[in-house]
């Protein structure tokens, strides 16, 4: 048993947390959160120098292949530091599932710019009334002269007004095919929003969208299996993610309660708020080791144990992620509800974590059946 | 010991009911049983209309123009005008300032202010907090200085709800600096017009524009817009804080967003059924709507001991401490049940936004005096601690 890092992981922690203190301060942020992209190119660009967004690309394209804790370190300080840049969607999720199929050509084609932070490439899988069920896929890829036609509607696509490229999901026959389709094919089309957490998503609307055979990723209707199996990879980054936000705000809310006075005292030396914050605490800490050990466990081949580590993992950082965010808000009074401070937004990135790659209740009810089945 | 309503009190719901749901407008009623934002200008309709039947100041003494309801009356109109979509009137006039005017004012305050109060043509807000002075209002530092037949007042307000369509701005304001804290403070009714008053607002989370800071430079106040005498503010304020009694656990306003959650939660789907059929997320709607039945009693139990004018006391912070834990557990359900699709917040601004109002509904544990000052409040003077 070991949980120290090497000292490369070390290293790579610490440059993550330094840029993301440096670069991303809660002022500059805002001035991104405001512009019209909601995202920053010139920040995208430095992930990639850094190299972050190689590490779920194949060490033959020059990346790190996978690599779990490094992905979890650079989640904690993408969720420190608020990150507005689609750094779960398409440096993981996306990146993750080419990886798994995408053919040599079009892996050779996207690698080298999707790590160079040259294109943003995001999976448009989720559909209306799908809920938190994976396998729920209306939208129809029919086969038209020599390839494909798409049609159907995808929700809450996050960051898809600025991606070049979607995977779309959708149903060929009896199974579930990914295609990659760009943003300004014809026939797609999106009707943008920000979200809770004030990123820009779209639900996509395709119609009749043409796909070539080179837009197929992967073999014919062989895509859900490995969409259910990186949905891991993305619980696992996002529990890392909510970790940071979770430790950044814990951090925020006890230095404002030993400078906010009131009766003439910081209100941290009430003892009714230093229970409630030692309560955070712990909520913290368990949502530490189960980021663990979701990322320790996100490559692990037995996919009903994974499956039990990913459930477990989101219904203990779901439910920190409720309780600290409230919590937070609540002792910040005031100040905590408004769009100025920063607590409000780890508050809602926090309640958007929850809500993102099925909530607390879905797990715990996956977890029980999973359980069940497993005695 | 009976918790059946009298025959009267059954006839006057009826009375109550018919008119709200012949003259409540239609679009009003639209937007509330949906959950949309409401305008000011659809508070103002309504209360208008209310106006025009005599039922204008619902709270109020007959002799200040109410229609001198008892406490369950109130309670009824209030449940029943929840039930069908109206709007919640405006607090600040009718609740807060008025109930002072009338028992602290002069005839002069009471003939200007309480009949443009009662017909919705004043407007008003709550200048009580400051950056500094919170939960420890009685540090308030706003300074109101006496010159001639006035004050100059000087000072920044903050938090303050609707004060950019507020008519008037009643306030607490430090009119002896060197008095022990809550005696050195004054209420003063200040026309929101007088030059040197400014209303910067502040966006919530939401992205909602309710609240504002308002600040004032040289502002002068005419003496005969002090309530009672200089330096006594501190005691109608605490008047203020302990009178609104029969609404303050929000039950009729959380009764009516039960039925929406369920509706809601009927509309979406899990597993190929109704999400309102699956077992767990039933069992914590039940847990929810028992909680609130719970409190519907224990306000019931308030309100009729003061019918029989035991006032009520501290009981009242166990209301607002348990009808704000509801009110936030109902949005917390709208928004999980709405799924992944909750996320969208400006999908669609015009229609019922569940994160948002997961957002903006925390402030009910923060305002009107936070819940752990209300448990302050219960052990000092219920447990004795
Ligand atoms: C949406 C909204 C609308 C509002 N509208 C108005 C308005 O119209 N007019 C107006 O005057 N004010 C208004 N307020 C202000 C509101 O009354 C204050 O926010 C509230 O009194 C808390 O003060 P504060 O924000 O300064 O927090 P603080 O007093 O700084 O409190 C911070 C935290 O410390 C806790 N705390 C403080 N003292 C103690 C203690 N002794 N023991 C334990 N815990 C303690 C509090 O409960 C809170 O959790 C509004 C606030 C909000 C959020």
């Amino acid at each position: 048993m070991d949980f120290d890092l090497t000292k490369e992981q070390q290293q790579l922690g610490d440059s993550i947390q330094r840029f993301v203190a440096r670069e991303y301060a809660f002022e500059k942020r805002k001035g991104i959160l405001r512009s019209e992209e909601g995202m920053s190119r010139e920040v995208w660009a430095h992930l990639a120098e850094m190299g972050l967004l190689a590490l779920q690309v194949p060490e033959e394209h020059g990346g790190m292949g996978g690599a779990p804790i490094e992905t979890m370190l650079a989640m904690n300080g993408v969720g420190r530091g608020l990150l507005l840049e689609p750094y779960l969607a398409s440096a993981v999720v996306a990146t993750t599932l080419l990886r798994e199929l995408g053919s040599p050509a079009q892996q050779g084609e996207l690698f080298p710019a999707m790590a160079a932070g040259e294109r943003i490439v995001v999976l448009a899988h989720d559909e209306p009334g799908a809920r938190y069920d994976l396998t729920q896929v209306s939208t129809k890829a029919t086969r038209a002269g020599d390839g494909y036609a798409l049609s159907g509607q995808k929700s809450v696509v996050v960051h898809a007004p600025s991606a070049d490229l979607l995977l779309v999901s959708a149903r060929t026959g009896s199974g579930v095919s990914l295609f990659l389709v760009p943003w300004d094919a014809k026939g797609v089309s999106l009707a943008a929003y920000r979200t809770l957490d004030g990123r820009r998503a779209a639900d996509v609307t395709l119609s009749e969208v043409r796909a070539g055979r080179e837009a197929l990723v992967g073999a014919e209707g062989a895509a859900l299996d490995v969409i259910v199996s990186v949905n891991d990879v993305a619980i696992a980054a996002a529990c890392a993610e909510a970790v940071g936000a979770l430790e950044a705000l814990l951090q925020t809310t006890v230095e404002y309660s030993k400078s906010r006075k009131q009766f003439g005292v910081p209100i941290g030396t009430f003892q009714a708020l230093q229970h409630r914050m030692v309560e955070m605490l712990i909520h913290v800490e368990q949502a530490k080791s189960m980021s663990y050990l979701a990322s320790l466990r996100s490559d692990e081949k037995d996919l009903q144990a994974r499956a039990r580590v990913m459930s477990a993992a989101k219904v203990i950082v779901g439910r920190a992620c409720r309780n600290v965010g409230q919590e937070a808000v609540q002792i910040h009074g005031g100040m905590g509800m408004t769009e100025e401070f920063h607590a409000s937004h780890y508050f809602r990135r926090l309640a958007a974590l929850e809500l993102s790659f099925g909530d607390t209740e879905h797990h715990l009810e996956k977890f029980a059946l999973n359980s069940a089945e497993a005695t | 010991m009976d918790l059946s309503f009298t025959p009267e009190e059954n006839a006057f719901r009826q009375a109550v009911r018919s008119f709200v749901q012949s003259r409540l407008p239609a679009d009003i009623q639209k937007r509330t049983l949906e959950g949309r934002k409401q305008t000011h200008d659809d508070y103002k309709r309504w209360h208008r209309l209310l106006y025009e039947q005599g039922w204008g100041a619902p709270t109020w003494p007959k002799e200040y123009g109410g229609p001198g309801w008892g406490a369950v009356e109130q309670y009824i109109f209030e449940e029943e005008s929840a039930a069908a979509g109206a709007p919640l009137l405006s607090p600040f006039g009718l609740k807060m300032v008025g109930p002072v005017i009338y028992t602290f004012g002069s005839d002069a305050q009471k003939e200007r202010f309480l009949p443009r109060i009662r017909s919705a043509e004043h407007s008003w807000c709550q200048g009580y907090s400051e950056p500094g002075s919170g939960s420890d209002l009685a540090s308030l530092k706003t300074r109101a200085e006496r010159r001639g037949d006035g004050y100059v007042v000087n000072g920044q307000k903050t938090w303050i709800t609707h004060a950019q369509y507020a008519d008037y701005i009643f306030c607490l304001v430090r009119t002896d600096p060197k008095a022990k804290q809550q005696q050195g403070i004054s209420f003063l009714l200040i026309d929101m017009k007088t030059p040197g008053i400014t209303v910067r607002p502040i966006v919530t989370m939401d992205g909602g524009k309710e609240i504002n800071e308002v600040f004032f430079e040289d502002v002068h106040v005419p003496v005969e817009n002090r309530v009672g005498e200089e330096n006594a503010g501190w005691t109608y304020a605490k008047f203020l804080l302990g009178h609104e009694r029969t609404n303050i656990a929000g039950v009729a306003v959380s009764k009516r967003e039960l039925r929406r959650l369920k509706h809601i939660a009927s509309e979406e789907r899990k597993n190929g059924k109704p999400l309102i059929e699956d077992p767990a997320f039933a069992a914590r709607i039940a847990q929810v709507e028992i909680d609130l039945w719970a409190l519907e009693i224990t306000n019931l139990r308030v309100v009729s001991a003061e019918k029989e004018k035991r006032a009520p006391g501290p009981e009242v912070s166990l209301l607002k401490i348990k009808g704000t834990e509801i009110q936030q557990a109902l949005t917390e359900l709208m928004m999980l049940a709405r799924g992944p699709s909750a996320l969208g917040l400006l999908n669609d601004a015009d229609a019922f936004r569940p994160a948002a109002a997961y957002c903006n509904l925390r402030k009910t544990s923060i305002y009107g005096g936070s819940n752990e000052i209300q448990k302050n409040i219960i052990s000092r003077t219920i447990l004795g601690l």
